[in-house]
């Protein structure tokens, strides 16, 4: 194992983490003030995908298809939330569990029946392709490192927008105490669609940032929405902290792993078993790691403060 | 015995009257269709013992059918065919995995619960993917169906049929009675009101965290079962989407009822038949998507329909 190949790994590890940490924060957002339980975030994050590769193949200006795609995803989560999601509010886990599994099905397969079942091919503009000489040996793939730059600055953002703003201020509030927030005069009703449409556009640029690096098809979303409950679980729920500390841990052993794993078993069982074993229990860790940590920590590494 | 005691016996009887009735009519597809449709409902029967009468809302149900399904293929890919043996496995590694997640999620409540025993599944489904000796991505055949000693054959699709019928049975009657049982008294007493059930002396977490091996273990019959049926594996068994369509039996059938399980998987395995054969409509378009129509269904029932199937028969609702 070389220093250039574990460098490569780690900022991979990172652009993973930032991604899932977009997600996450909508969802961890959403539960911590709606109390809901959104399967179909996920689905937002396919829709973003979707809609941006649509636009960018449309109107050949990626800025554009940007803007529309995250507007698109904006727009789909609020006619959601005012449709569907508004009166599971009330409901039992139970209930939101079982209604957006439903959505799930008819988004996966309105898309299907949009743009078929295959997977999408969605490409990058010219001048964020190529790579970036990091150091002599290491060069590294110019749209990673803008995803990593994304992410980040989402993470800053969102930071000063909850602590430091009055509708984060609000947020925090609806968070602790709902039925106070709106003794106090505040309209809840619009503060959970206005948390929600944010949501759904941190999924949205997720899904769009990652659709020229994974496969764009129907159900893309689900596969990162579990991992992204993983995150959830391990940070504590409700905290956007917790989302970010979570987010890059996951990413980081999930991709190390990947990575790693194998060749460290070769050192210490044969080569053929770790050949087996590498990769399952790789694609296992993090799940192992969640069962670690909630063996300590029940309610995650960083709980909402209540 | 209740009304609804009786219309869930008369179910049973309709179920037993099917084998001469398809020998008759020289239609063995139903035969096929309705073992499938009691195998998914011993399932739903062993999930709605935890989310029905427990409150564990469990996201992960299908783990124990995929590895009742992977401990008989495993046994019978190194030519180990004694059923007894591999339905012996099926049932001691799904009670032993339900151990193990449970010891974890049980401690949990809410969200939590949901997410992790989705997540433990998830972990599973990528274990049977990564497993390329038993198949991986693709799954296996498994050509040689459990062998009873002589007892049954089930090659023969009759006998199968009521070897099924008769495990349905047992397994409604046997959750009937852990209900009715002090033990269920208190899961269900858990499940109303946790404060008040330890304020009467009563710690939930061993009454449920029992209740979720019980539920597993019976699963684990319903995912051997499974693999004789279908005669092949996949890790597409341990979906998560088969978990909540196993959820979504339960309430489409009516959570916490005895005839629940049973109604929903019939409803939904039959509805999924149904549509996409449907020739009223264009076929292609529905046979494609017909899973739009049952999220558009299952979200109808979720919002407007929470009794269930099981209201509608006759009798006083629990």
């Amino acid at each position: 194992m070389n220093l250039v190949l574990i460098t490569e790994q780690t900022l991979n590890g990172l652009q993973l983490g930032v991604m899932l940490f977009l997600m996450a924060a909508g969802l961890t957002l959403v539960f911590g003030i709606m109390n809901l339980v959104n399967l179909a975030h996920g689905a937002l994050y396919m829709v973003g995908a979707y809609l941006t590769t649509y636009f960018f193949q449309a109107t050949g200006s990626y800025v554009l298809a940007v803007v529309l795609g995250l507007a698109g995803t904006l727009a789909v989560g609020v006619v959601t939330e005012l449709i569907a999601l508004r009166t599971l509010y009330e409901r039992d886990h139970l209930d939101q569990v079982l209604a957006t599994f439903g959505l799930i099905l008819i988004f996966n397969e309105l898309i299907a029946i949009l743009w078929g079942r295959a997977a999408l091919y969605s490409s990058i503009p010219e001048y964020l392709s190529g790579h970036v000489q990091l150091t002599e040996t290491l060069r590294y793939p110019l749209y990673r490192l803008t995803i990593i730059g994304i992410g980040l600055s989402v993470a800053v953002l969102l930071w000063y927008v909850v602590t430091r703003t009055r509708i984060g201020m609000l947020i925090r509030a609806g968070a602790s105490n709902r039925t106070m927030v709106a003794a106090l005069g505040v309209n809840i009703r619009l503060l959970y669609t206005i948390v929600f449409g944010f949501g759904a556009a941190l999924a949205g640029l997720a899904g769009l940032l990652s659709g020229p690096i994974y496969a764009v098809q129907p159900g893309m979303g689900e596969l990162i929405l579990i991992q992204v409950f993983v995150v959830i679980v391990i940070g504590g729920i409700g905290s956007i902290r917790g989302a970010f500390a979570g987010a890059l841990i996951v990413g980081m052993v999930d991709t190390l792993g990947r990575a790693f794993l194998k060749p460290m078993l070769a050192t210490v069982i044969s080569p053929t078993a770790a050949d087996l074993a590498g990769p399952a229990i790789a694609s296992m860790l993090i799940y192992l790691l969640m069962a670690g940590v909630l063996a300590f920590r029940p309610a995650g590494l960083f709980p909402a403060a209540r | 015995m209740t009304r609804r005691d009786w219309a869930l016996v008369i179910l049973l009887g309709l179920l037993a009257a099917v084998p001469p009735l398809a020998a008759l009519l020289h239609e063995p597809f139903y035969l096929d269709l309705l073992r499938r449709v009691m195998i998914f409902a011993i399932a739903a029967v062993s999930l709605n013992l935890i989310l029905g009468y427990g409150g564990l809302v469990s996201f992960g149900h299908a783990a124990y059918l995929g590895i009742g399904a992977y401990a008989v293929g495993i046994l019978a890919h190194y030519g180990i065919h004694n059923g007894w043996l591999q339905w012996g496995l099926a049932i001691g590694v799904s009670a032993l995995v339900a151990l193990a997640i449970g010891a974890i999620s049980v401690r949990t409540s809410g969200i939590y619960f949901i997410m992790i025993t989705l997540a433990f599944t998830q972990m599973l489904y990528y274990l049977g993917i990564s497993m390329a000796e038993y198949g991986g991505d693709d799954g296996m055949r498994v050509p040689v169906r459990s062998q009873f000693s002589g007892l049954i054959d089930l090659n023969d699709g009759t006998a199968f049929y009521y070897l099924v019928l008769a495990i349905l049975a047992a397994s409604i009657y046997l959750v009937h009675r852990v209900v009715h049982s002090r033990f269920g008294r208190v899961l269900q007493a858990a499940r109303s009101n946790e404060a008040r059930t330890r304020a009467i002396g009563f710690s939930p977490y061993p009454y449920r965290l029992t209740a979720f091996v019980i539920s597993g273990a019976m699963c684990g019959i319903a995912g051997a079962l499974l693999v004789n049926h279908t005669a092949y594996l996949t890790p597409e068994f341990m979906n998560w989407t088969r978990s909540g369509e196993l959820m979504f039996m339960v309430i489409l059938g009516g959570i916490a009822t005895s005839s629940g399980p049973l109604l929903g998987a019939a409803a939904l395995l039959l509805l999924e038949d149904v549509l996409q054969g449907w020739s009223l409509l264009p076929r292609e378009a529905v046979r494609d998507h017909w899973q739009l129509y049952l999220g558009v269904i299952l979200l109808l029932v979720v919002l407007f329909a929470k009794r269930g199937l099981a209201g509608l028969l006759p009798g006083k609702n629990e």
